[in-house]
């Protein structure tokens, strides 16, 4: 059964372009080292549906990338790993989501647990309104990880060296973390999701606020961070998922077109939606 | 184009109208700020003028004659002697001294009159605190009645108003006057006593503990349990019909006027659970049912402008919920909620209505000790001061009314500093 779409309004290309609802996605969506596998995942804001039947593999250790045009799903998609859509009135995940084997949505995980273990970087640089310090040792504050103050200042010093920031802030640990520029601010909310050790991070758009220069700082910091974590990223820049990813992932209304190695998806992507895409024919 | 005027004429036109309506609208801001200050200096000015007299108020020295058997009494410490004590003699005697010659009952009960009838009492505080003063003599400034200080004020400012007074009293005050024995001195009963039915010996003392008592308690109750609600109704409860139900009705409760819960707090804490009328803690309980729903829904307000990106921010670290409200929520709504607090706590204190249905109205005179002691509160004793037939209650109305404006200033300055080392801590 054909999607129903009206075709005056669309771009041409959409006429030539369908999207079949049992199509799978195209390319290398599994892995044999999986991190976190995701089956049949759907995702409903109330009535409306916003993720669309969802198969894929996270690997361990990789960075994978997600774009697409505005509103297909990618936050949604990013948020269903860690549960924050709990936190949205009237969202429901359908499917089966899990790390390690481990189902995320079982009724007796505990989502406190789930998020020290998958960290998350937002669009919005948005760090505590307290100082520096506090920021970063929040996360080892509540989880317990840090069982005396010498603990804790070597948590936070790693943290922030992890997020190239420290040479900057060591000076000013306790002034206030929102006095810090945009590109550091966003660097320091990285030093407080690596703070508590994840086994993931998920980063949505996280330079999208950020000049070129900082830009280039976190890209070369996710990087040395996929040395130890997972790392999965949701970027409207195609250059700067073709410079951080090992796999691109492509979202289309909702629906995962195609999954790959990041270099085959911007040389000779699989899917015409895909290649519509990166030539910038629509988005 | 074909229009006779450019696009930029047409501009320009626009321009000085809107121009001629900003300046209209600014003079209508200042003239309505102008206003609004008028009141509050005509406000202040008034009750000033018409309060001020009374943190001063008239002795008359006097030679006293500690003579133990004027008084009736040898030992100092027995209770029976202290209170069988005839202490107003001795003031008594001191004025036969000073105007001798004084026979007829008529002119003599004029003559004690020139004194407040609890100068004995004044005396007697003295003899206890310097039990050697006995068999002594001492010069005394002793309080005068309150018909002799108001005389004496009017007469000093000019306009003498004697309709109470004797021919005799004004001729022995012009005596008084001229000889240096009679005086304007600062009013220090005024703070220190609770209410009187004499004019002379009312301070403002009982009121004021009774409602710093009343409004502690108000704290206590309402800022908790208002807070606590803001936060679940906010944070925790489902959106619902019954939230919505509730909502509706917490925005009631704050539009049903105060003697509404006077009868409330009279049926409830004191017909069923028996609180005892009259006291801090009914009168707490009460005030608490009104400044609730304003705590609540400023609370709310407060909760809700906390950035949704911080909750996020804690959420994703791993923060429970509850982590969430009381490491970053709460200490960002804080200041708000405080404001709410602190607008409620102030309705509280100008509230008399509901405390007149709970007994607070009482006549009072000891100044109350705790919680459970009968009280009165600062706009109660406005009111019965205000309703009392005395001359000598206007000044002291006025003068409660600058004790309670100032309460009102000092708890608001507190709040506002209390805001800013908040805000500043980050
Ligand atoms: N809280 C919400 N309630 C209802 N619908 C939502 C909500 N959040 C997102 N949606 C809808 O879900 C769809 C996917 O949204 P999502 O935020 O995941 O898109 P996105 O790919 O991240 O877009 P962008 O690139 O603009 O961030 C959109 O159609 C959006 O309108
Ligand atoms: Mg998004």
């Amino acid at each position: 059964m054909n999607v129903k779409r009206e075709t005056t309004a669309k771009p041409a290309v959409m006429d030539t372009l369908e999207i079949s609802e049992h199509q799978a996605t195209v390319g290398h969506c599994f892995s044999d080292n999986a991190k976190m596998t995701m089956r049949n995942v759907n995702v409903f804001y109330g009535e409306k549906q916003a993720i669309f039947d969802v198969n894929v593999d996270i690997a361990k250790n990789e960075v994978i990338a997600m774009i697409g045009p505005s509103g297909c799903g990618k936050s949604t998609f990013l948020r269903s790993l860690n549960r924050m859509n709990d936190t949205v009135e009237g969202c429901r995940v359908e499917g089966d989501v899990r790390m390690d084997g481990e189902d995320l949505y079982a009724p007796k995980l505990d989502v406190v647990e789930l998020r020290a273990r998958v960290g998350m970087v937002f669009q919005k640089p948005n760090p505590f309104p307290k100082t520096i310090y506090d920021n970063v040792a929040y996360g080892p504050k509540i989880h317990g990880l840090a069982d005396t103050r010498v603990d804790l200042d070597e948590i936070v010093e790693n943290s922030l060296r992890k997020a190239s920031l420290w040479e900057e802030v060591k000076e000013r640990l306790h002034q206030s973390g929102t006095g810090l520029s945009g590109g550091q601010q966003q660097r320091l909310c990285i030093a407080r999701a690596i703070a508590v050790s994840p086994e993931v991070i998920l980063m949505d758009e996280p330079c999208s606020a950020l000049d070129p220069i900082a830009t280039a700082k976190i890209e070369e910091l996710i990087e040395e961070l996929s040395e130890n974590f997972t790392i999965a990223i949701v970027t409207h820049s195609m250059q700067q998922a073709a410079r951080v990813s090992h796999r691109t992932a492509y979202f289309h209304l909702g629906r995962l077109i195609e999954v790959n190695p990041t270099e085959q998806v911007f040389t000779m992507p699989e899917h015409d939606l895909t290649e519509a895409y990166i030539t910038g024919r629509f988005g | 184009m074909n229009n006779s005027m450019t696009n930029l004429e047409k501009i320009r036109k626009s321009l000085s109208r809107r121009n001629r309506a900003e300046g209209l609208f600014r003079w209508a801001g200042r003239v309505a700020i102008f206003l609004g200050l008028m009141a509050v200096v005509v406000l202040f000015v008034d009750i000033i003028g018409k309060g001020h007299g009374a943190f001063r108020i008239a002795y008359i020295e006097l030679d006293i004659d500690y003579d133990p058997e004027k008084i009736g009494i040898e030992n100092l410490s027995d209770p029976q002697q202290l209170a069988g004590a005839d202490w107003q003699a001795l003031p008594k005697a001191a004025l036969n001294k000073q105007f001798p010659g004084i026979t007829s009952r008529g002119d003599k009960r004029s003559l004690y009159g020139l004194i407040s009838n609890g100068a004995g009492y004044d005396l007697k505080d003295r003899l206890m605190a310097n039990p050697l003063l006995l068999g002594d003599q001492e010069r005394v400034w002793i309080l005068t009645d309150d018909d002799i200080d108001t005389y004496y004020k009017s007469w000093l400012a000019g306009e003498p108003y004697a309709a109470r007074l004797s021919d005799k009293q004004v001729e022995w005050i012009a005596e008084l006057h001229e000889h240096g024995k009679i005086r304007l001195q600062f009013n220090a009963n005024f703070f220190t006593r609770g209410d009187s039915r004499e004019p002379e010996q009312a301070g403002i003392r009982g009121a004021l503990v009774g409602s710093l008592f009343t409004l502690a308690l108000t704290l206590i109750f309402s800022f908790p349990v208002g807070v606590a609600a803001a936060i679940y109704l906010e944070e925790f409860a489902p959106k619902n019909g019954w939230t919505d139900f509730i909502e509706v009705n917490i925005n009631n409760l704050a539009a049903v006027p105060s003697i509404i819960f006077g009868l409330l707090g009279l049926a409830i804490f004191i017909n069923f659970f028996h609180v005892p009328r009259s006291v801090p803690i009914v009168g707490g309980l009460v005030l608490t049912l009104m400044t609730l729903p304003t705590i609540i829904i400023s609370s709310r307000a407060a909760i809700k402008s906390v950035p949704p990106s911080i909750r996020e921010a804690a959420l994703g670290m791993g923060a429970s919920k509850y982590q969430m409200v009381l490491h970053h929520v709460l200490p960002l709504a804080m200041p708000g909620m405080l404001t709410g607090a602190i607008i409620g706590m102030a309705q509280a204190l100008g509230e008399s209505a509901p405390l007149l249905m709970i007994g607070m109205v009482a006549f009072i005179v000891d100044i109350p000790g705790g919680f459970s002691d009968p009280a009165t509160v600062l706009p109660v004793q406005i009111f019965l001061w205000a309703d009392s037939p005395e001359r000598a209650f206007i000044e002291k109305t006025s003068a409660a009314i600058m004790v309670l404006l100032s309460f009102l200033i000092v708890m608001n300055a507190s709040a506002v500093w209390l805001r800013k080392r908040l805000e500043r801590r980050w």
